[in-house]
């Protein structure tokens, strides 16, 4: 065993915690108020190749791997949820579908752009009536001659309404459902028929977007199936499970950042004659996080490593977001109590934090939906299937 | 015991659904995205006897029990937590204060305005280094000849941009001492607003106060008696927040139940999903617990006496309970929960202020722990 970083990885966190530092952290604030997608920030990262910082160089990418996608979205977890939500939509599931499924041709023709950030990548899955019941999508695509033309409407799309190219699920066999039913394909946002919809309105990552997509009468070369007709939800599911570890570590920086502030708060803030840290609640608490947070971080970059050398790590990713968001969301929730009526706040990055970690527990397959998973996983093993 | 709501009480409760459901929640939503205070709100809450709803009648009160005066903050808490809060400061920290405390002359030169929101009451204690520690205040009172001279900066003035009265704490020659202090009273000035997570409707500010001139006969209760009046009030207050959480807990509840009965995944409606029973059905339990404390504290202090060991109780069960529940009523709604366009953002950014004002949650614990240990001979210092 071994849980020290490669010399490549440790500077790959030193560059990625300057730029985060240097380069998101000062936006962190205005795009939350102003409600912006921070396009100067995706440039810069793409210029220094971290848009594809976990796709092999033959592709355009940085060839860090899961680990060092994962040490980017902890660092800009760090100081920018929506930053970090903006850049795990476009690596770890937009980009990330066509590295795992696509072929040769597709992924020069579409990976390559996208790793070096000259694209921007979303992955376009959810429906008003199809959330966690992912496989109840109703978006058809009806093949014609060489083509297939794509009709229906697609909700919660992150990077959904910039996207340059979008990896898109529809029915293609409504007798046979999810398996053998459904295909993904990538798509070109200036293909005729596409549209943006209505942009939503969130409480929080108010510097990312989410927006409806509209497909109407899309049409899309067959060339541009990802994966075999018919396996497209198996093939959504295992990207989706990429991005879960990925997510996992974005939470791991926001509860680190959590406790960084919670710990400078309670050394500077005197209440009673006495700094807050030498009140025994603010320690249980600082105490709590900081154990948590610890085991998170062992958890995240195992399940990195599983990636990385080719193990299997469906049930980890799992566990990863489940754990990473509710470990986040206690870390900032118990950070917001410590700094007071300040922490509630818009002037104090703890009061942005707590509405931006809660999507977390939500977005990339809800938490009751990991509990899922796991649990599934665990009774098959035990020769129990189990129906969610 | 007797658990029955009086006919009274009964009727008040179908009074307040009525108001609440006509004329707050409809305007709820824009009350938080404007983050306007809800003025046209509280003339027509004025109108209905509320912002002197527990005040006697003499006073122009509607003279409220102090459960039916519960059931009016759970009740707009559960359309709009900002109005119930708001409501709340200028009954319970401003004008029940000048009834408990006031001289003749203070309770007939104020209380009939603020009962007909001719005067909307303003709580002015905390300051920059005085949270939790309330009463380590650098806000002077400084008495010259047959008036009080007061300087200092407050902060999270509760009311502060919609007040006409304000209810000022300052260390005085014998103590801390509260005042009166009208909003037009020279070297009065209303400052900074908190741009708050939740609560948006409501204004927390800053205050300046500038050789701020009131008479003596402006102070309220005896010379260093402002640490009862303090403490007095935030009992008071505490019940009410309780009531706030108990609103917005059980409000949530309801339209996570209502979401989990439309909305249908996996061939079904969530709510035959086992975890969302859980979620539901734990989160029913802990709003009826609360629920009883609250209706229990409120019934208490209106037999007179010390209710500051119940009022602690009380609101650091709320906060918990209002905090756990919005966040898996949230949870329930799934994304939906998680934009602005539902009630349930706001509800969940809302609760989250009951941990934190009135007294944060650890303050009130070991308030309670005082109690607990003071019947074994120990004394305990926050």
């Amino acid at each position: 065993m071994d849980f020290t970083f490669s010399p490549e990885h440790v500077a790959l966190r030193r560059m990625v915690r300057e730029f985060a530092e240097n380069e998101v952290a000062p936006l962190a604030m205005e795009i939350d108020r102003e409600g912006r997608v921070p396009f100067e920030t995706l440039r810069k990262l793409a210029k220094i190749g971290l848009l594809g910082v976990c796709f092999p160089q033959e592709y355009g990418g940085m060839g860090a791997g899961e680990t060092g996608y994962c040490i980017l979205m902890e660092e800009l977890g760090r100081v920018c949820t929506s930053t970090a939500t903006n850049v795990g939509a476009h690596i770890g599931i937009g980009a990330m579908a066509i590295y795992l499924d696509g072929t040769e041709e597709q992924k020069r023709k579409y990976l390559t752009p996208l790793a070096r950030g000259e694209k921007i990548a979303a992955f376009v899955l959810t429906e008003a009536n199809a959330g966690s019941d992912a496989a109840a999508i109703r978006t058809r695509a009806v093949r014609e001659g060489d083509s297939w033309i794509l009709d229906g409407t697609k909700t919660f799309n992150t990077n959904g309404s910039f996207a340059d190219i979008v990896t898109v699920l529809a029915v293609t066999d409504p007798a046979l459902g999810a398996r053998g039913g459904i295909t993904a394909f990538i798509v070109e946002s200036d293909t005729p028929g596409f549209k943006v919809g209505t942009h939503e309105n969130k409480m929080g990552i108010r510097g990312s977007s989410t927006a409806e997509l509209i497909f109407e009468e899309v049409r899309v070369p067959h060339e541009n199936v990802l994966g075999k007709v018919g396996e497209g939800f198996v093939s959504f599911m295992k990207t989706l499970d990429m991005g879960r570890l990925t997510l996992g570590a974005a939470c791991l920086g926001g509860a680190q950042a959590a406790l960084e502030a919670a710990i400078y708060w309670a050394k500077t803030r005197k209440q009673f004659g006495v700094e807050l840290a030498h009140k025994q609640s603010v320690q249980w608490m600082i105490a709590n996080m900081a154990t948590e947070i610890e085991a998170l971080r062992s958890l995240i970059y195992r399940a990195a490593w599983l990636v990385d050398t080719g193990r299997p790590f469906t049930q980890l990713a799992a566990m990863c977001k489940l754990y990473g968001s509710e470990v986040a969301s206690r870390a900032i929730d118990m950070a917001l109590q410590i700094h007071g009526g300040l922490g509630y706040t818009r002037d104090y990055p703890v009061e942005r934090a707590f509405r931006d970690a809660r999507i977390a527990e939500i977005f990339e397959g809800t938490n009751e939906i990991q509990r899922i998973v796991i649990a599934s996983r665990i009774f098959r093993e035990h020769g129990v299937r189990i129906r969610p | 015991m007797d658990f029955a709501f009086s006919e009274e009480q009964q009727m008040f409760r179908a009074m307040f659904r009525d108001f609440s459901a006509k004329e707050v929640a409809p305007r709820a939503e824009e009350i938080d995205h404007e983050e306007r205070p809800p003025l046209d709100v509280l003339r027509k809450a004025a109108n209905q006897g509320f912002l002197g709803a527990t005040l006697p009648e003499e006073y122009f009160g509607a003279e409220l029990d102090g459960v039916s005066y519960a059931m009016l903050i759970e009740t707009l808490a559960g359309d709009c937590m900002s109005t119930a809060v708001t409501l709340a400061t200028h009954v319970s920290l401003v004008a029940m204060t000048i009834l408990e405390h006031g001289s003749e002359a203070q309770k007939e030169d104020w209380l009939p305005l603020l009962a007909a929101g001719e005067a909307i009451g303003a709580f002015a204690l905390t300051e920059p280094d005085a949270g939790s520690d309330a009463m380590a205040l650098q806000t002077r009172a400084t008495p010259e000849d047959d008036e009080v001279i007061l300087d200092g900066v407050k902060t999270w003035v509760a009311n502060g941009d919609i007040a006409g009265l304000f209810l000022v704490f300052a260390q005085g020659p014998e103590g801390v001492e509260a005042f009166l202090v009208p909003k037009d009273t020279p070297g009065l000035t209303v400052g900074y607003r908190e741009p708050t997570l939740g609560l948006r409707g409501m204004t927390f500010n800053t205050l300046y106060l500038e050789g701020c001139r009131v008479p003596q006969a402006n102070r309220l209760g005896g010379p260093g008696d402002g640490c009862e009046v303090a403490q007095r009030a935030q009992d008071r207050m505490a019940i009410a927040l309780a009531a706030a959480g108990l609103g917005v807990a059980e409000a949530s509840v309801d339209v996570a139940a209502q979401f989990a009965s439309e909305r249908v995944q996996f061939g079904v409606p969530i709510a035959k999903k086992q975890a969302i029973q859980d979620y539901v059905a734990g989160s029913l339990i802990e709003v009826e617990a609360l629920r009883y404390l609250v209706y229990h504290a409120a019934w208490l202090a209106d037999q007179g006496g010390d209710f500051s060991f119940d009022a602690s109780i009380v609101k650091a069960f709320a906060a918990r309970v209002a905090r756990t529940v919005t966040n898996r009523m949230l949870q329930v709604l799934g994304g939906y929960g998680y934009m602005e366009d539902y009630p349930m953002a706001r509800k969940y950014r809302d609760a989250r202020a009951l941990g934190i004002i009135g007294g944060p949650t650890e303050l009130h614990h070991v308030r309670v722990a005082q109690r607990i240990f003071a019947e074994r001979d120990l004394e305990i210092a926050p």
